[in-house]
């Protein structure tokens, strides 16, 4: 029956899709969960974005013709999340990176870097507390350090991906480094000198 | 240039992006300029803080499967996909164009001086990029057959080279045929062999960036890739063929240009 035949081949056809579909996105959930966790703030979200940007690359992926793969999904998934912030009318989500929720809520611990060369600290921090400096950065401070960083892209990538121009990666590049080192700082002097707060005016 | 001026330029310096020409200039600055190296040093300890962290998340387990799951489905209708997802709690996430974001093509006119001309980059990429394309149905061959003698011929006034189209059948590599295919805007001939259900396409002109002699190797994208020059040659090899496997194959393919009577 060659009706048949036709179904048989489509299922096939379709079959041999999914499986390039799968060898050539399933190996960017985890940079793409990170993307999603920094972005949407907190884990379940992150996860129906994640989702909602598989479904979409597979079906928009037959037109896929570059670039690399990994850039591709993270530019489909950081379109599900914008649309998801337009939705819902800009609400900041609070991050459940942050432990300490008083820090978070607070001011941003963030200032622009004072004009006198500073004395550096940067001490060690620990994981969380590095994660939770990087989650707080604003937009689009964060999703450039964090698509540098982590998912490790080049500036054009980047570019590419926020629609912006190589020149304005770089300076929210040093944006985002200048105001995480101060962070860094406040934190550092926040955990090992709680009593002495004053000395960071001098 | 003044120090704020340098200030960009020093990050492009950590990250690897700025052209040998403004490194030395960076560099001769921050000679001089101690709040500046200041800096420099600084945000290399965060950097390099932050690389230790492992700040990139791992994907729950259970989103994990589900995904895998839903993409398992031999289904023949990708609109029934979303009912292998577990439903969202809302009717979550409404209108959206891919053409958007990736249309900047406009950032690719911008401060280009400044970033490293790296030509080699750019044909890894595209490297991977014609390879991806390649395993879109009906893209992988133009030419069909695992008979060397068929392929080699078909690349005559194709393309400017005579590429090696080697029978490595006894080596389980299964010739599948060849292709006239486009790097940095330059045909090339494509060779495409297969190990078990991994496609490995090699790539051949005579100016592919690779200009070396020795077996480059890299990954992108998860794909694996090595490239390297012989006898007037580029030659490039890309699949997601495990590491080992594919450095087998460039041996074979590279002995075998070594002794041209059984290349041809």
């Amino acid at each position: 029956m060659p009706g048949h035949d036709a179904m048989a081949n489509d299922a096939v056809a379709e079959q041999e899709r999914m499986r390039r579909f799968r060898d050539a996105a399933l190996p960017h959930l985890d940079d793409l969960y990170t993307l999603a966790r920094y972005l949407m703030r907190n884990a379940t979200d992150a996860e129906d974005a994640v989702q909602e940007c598989y479904l979409r690359a597979l079906r928009h992926f037959d037109s896929y013709r570059g670039p690399a793969m990994k850039p591709w999904l993270l530019a489909i998934l950081r379109n599900v999340c914008n649309a998801e912030f337009a939705r819902r009318g800009k609400e900041e989500v609070p991050t459940d990176f942050a432990q300490d929720e008083s820090v978070a809520e607070d001011m941003p611990m963030w200032q622009e870097p004072q004009a006198s060369p500073e004395k550096l600290i940067l001490r060690q921090q620990d994981g969380a507390t590095i994660r939770r400096l990087v989650a707080d950065l604003p937009e689009p401070f964060r999703e450039t350090i964090v698509l540098r960083e982590v998912n490790d892209l080049s500036y054009q990538e980047i570019a590419e991906i926020a629609g912006v121009p190589v020149g304005t990666v770089m300076s929210r590049l040093a944006r985002a480094r200048a105001m995480l080192r101060s962070a860094w700082n406040a934190a550092e002097t926040a955990t090992s000198r709680p009593a002495t707060a004053s000395r960071v005016m001098q | 240039m003044n120090c704020a001026e340098f200030e960009v330029l020093l990050h492009a310096l950590i990250d690897g992006e700025l052209d040998a020409g403004h490194a030395r200039e960076v560099e001769a600055h921050t000679a001089t300029c101690s709040a500046c190296t200041e800096k420099l040093a600084s945000f290399r300890t965060m950097r390099e803080a932050m690389n230790g962290a492992a700040l990139k998340e791992t994907a729950p387990a259970h989103l994990r499967t589900r995904i895998e799951t839903a993409l398992a489905v031999p289904t023949s209708r990708v609109i029934s996909m979303r009912d292998f997802f577990k439903p969202t709690r809302r009717s979550f996430f409404g209108g959206f164009a891919v053409g958007s974001a990736l249309s900047a093509a406009v950032a690719a006119s911008l401060v280009l001086t400044v970033i490293r001309d790296n030509q080699e980059q750019t044909i890894a990429d595209e490297v991977v990029s014609a390879h991806v394309r390649s395993l879109q149905a009906g893209h992988l061959m133009d030419v069909a057959t695992s008979d060397q003698h068929t392929v080699k011929p078909w690349f005559n006034g194709r393309v400017d080279v005579a590429p090696p189209v080697v029978d490595l059948t006894a080596e389980s590599f299964t010739l599948l045929g060849g292709r006239l295919d486009y790097i940095d805007s330059e045909p090339v001939a494509a060779i495409v062999y297969q190990r078990r259900k991994h496609v490995i396409n090699l790539f051949v002109a005579q100016h592919l960036g690779a200009r070396r002699a020795h077996t480059a190797s890299e990954s992108i994208q998860g794909y694996n890739i090595r490239h390297w020059s012989q006898d007037g040659l580029d030659l490039w090899v890309v699949s997601d063929l495990a590491g080992e496997e594919l450095d087998e194959f460039v041996q074979k393919i590279a002995s075998a240009l070594r002794r041209p009577s059984s290349a041809s």
